[in-house]
């Protein structure tokens, strides 16, 4: 679960849509330090996918979990170079 | 192929130092090839100055440069108005001839229509969180996303070069447009 992450930077993009969760948290991860974790809320339901599919398609970051809270989208992604 | 590439009857005089000296040569331009192949490149051609088709090269073109993608978004003909200052912040969508508007053509078509819808649309993508134009423009400049302005469709429309946004790349035609194409993984015509 999330508590078990070392949380380096909390983005929130609640409220916003495609493209934003992607974009700002693209721009986010680029200010954490190597192995720092990024957490990132959202209500926009196709963030889930859209962070996932991000993740995958991108060097340096991992995906390490996404949870549902509420009407929350909680995504923690890993800096891993 | 170089002159001096060993002709067949050759081949078995090779030392092992010149087949050696081969490989590593093949192996370099081989790395070049996978190095040249590593980032995905992408190239949008917007045509549409519509409000509704404004959109998806923007929000596109900011993802895929969150990919790390080299995005280049070539806005010609009725696109070249995205990027203009002054009419990007008002585009319009049209009511007439769109099947998905909730009224008749014959009362689409009267004067106001346009503008109507456009509010309501405008209105819909402020309640849902959805970024305007003039921000998706920034954020994919910010993201290092090219934004080339048609230089002939620019004097078509007697625009000046001021006219549009900090940063857009002035001065570029089709063969620039190509050559981009030509190396891009993904091409896409909107």
């Amino acid at each position: 679960m999330s508590e078990t992450f070392d949380i380096a930077e909390t983005l929130d993009v609640k409220g916003e849509s495609c493209p934003m969760p992607v974009v700002k948290t693209k721009s986010a991860i680029d200010e954490v330090a190597e192995g720092g974790v990024l957490e990132v809320l959202s209500t926009d339901s196709g963030s889930m996918s859209d962070i996932d599919g991000w993740a995958e398609g991108t060097d340096g970051v991992e995906l390490l979990e996404q949870v549902e809270d509420g009407d929350v989208y909680k995504h923690y992604v890993e800096k891993t170079n | 192929m170089s002159t001096d590439t060993p002709s067949a009857g050759d081949d078995e005089t090779m030392t092992e130092a010149q087949l050696q000296a081969r490989i590593e040569e093949l192996e370099a331009s081989v790395a070049e090839l996978e190095a040249d192949d590593d980032q995905e490149k992408m190239t949008i051609v917007a045509t549409q100055g519509s409000f509704d088709m404004a959109y998806p090269p923007l929000i596109l073109a900011s993802t895929a440069a969150a990919f790390g993608w080299d995005v280049v978004v070539f806005h010609t003909f009725w696109g070249l108005d995205i990027l203009h200052e002054e009419k990007s912040e008002n585009l319009q969508l049209s009511a007439v001839g769109n099947p998905n508007m909730p009224m008749p053509n014959s009362l689409a078509a009267l004067p106001g229509m346009d503008r109507m819808a456009t509010w309501m649309m405008e209105k819909r993508i402020d309640d849902n969180g959805t970024a305007s134009i003039g921000e998706l423009i920034e954020l994919s400049l910010d993201q290092g996303v090219e934004l080339q302005a048609c230089q002939m469709t620019i004097e078509l429309m007697e625009y000046d070069e001021d006219d549009f946004y900090d940063d857009v790349t002035v001065g570029v035609g089709a063969a620039t447009a190509l050559q981009h194409m030509a190396e891009s993984d993904i091409q896409l015509l909107v």
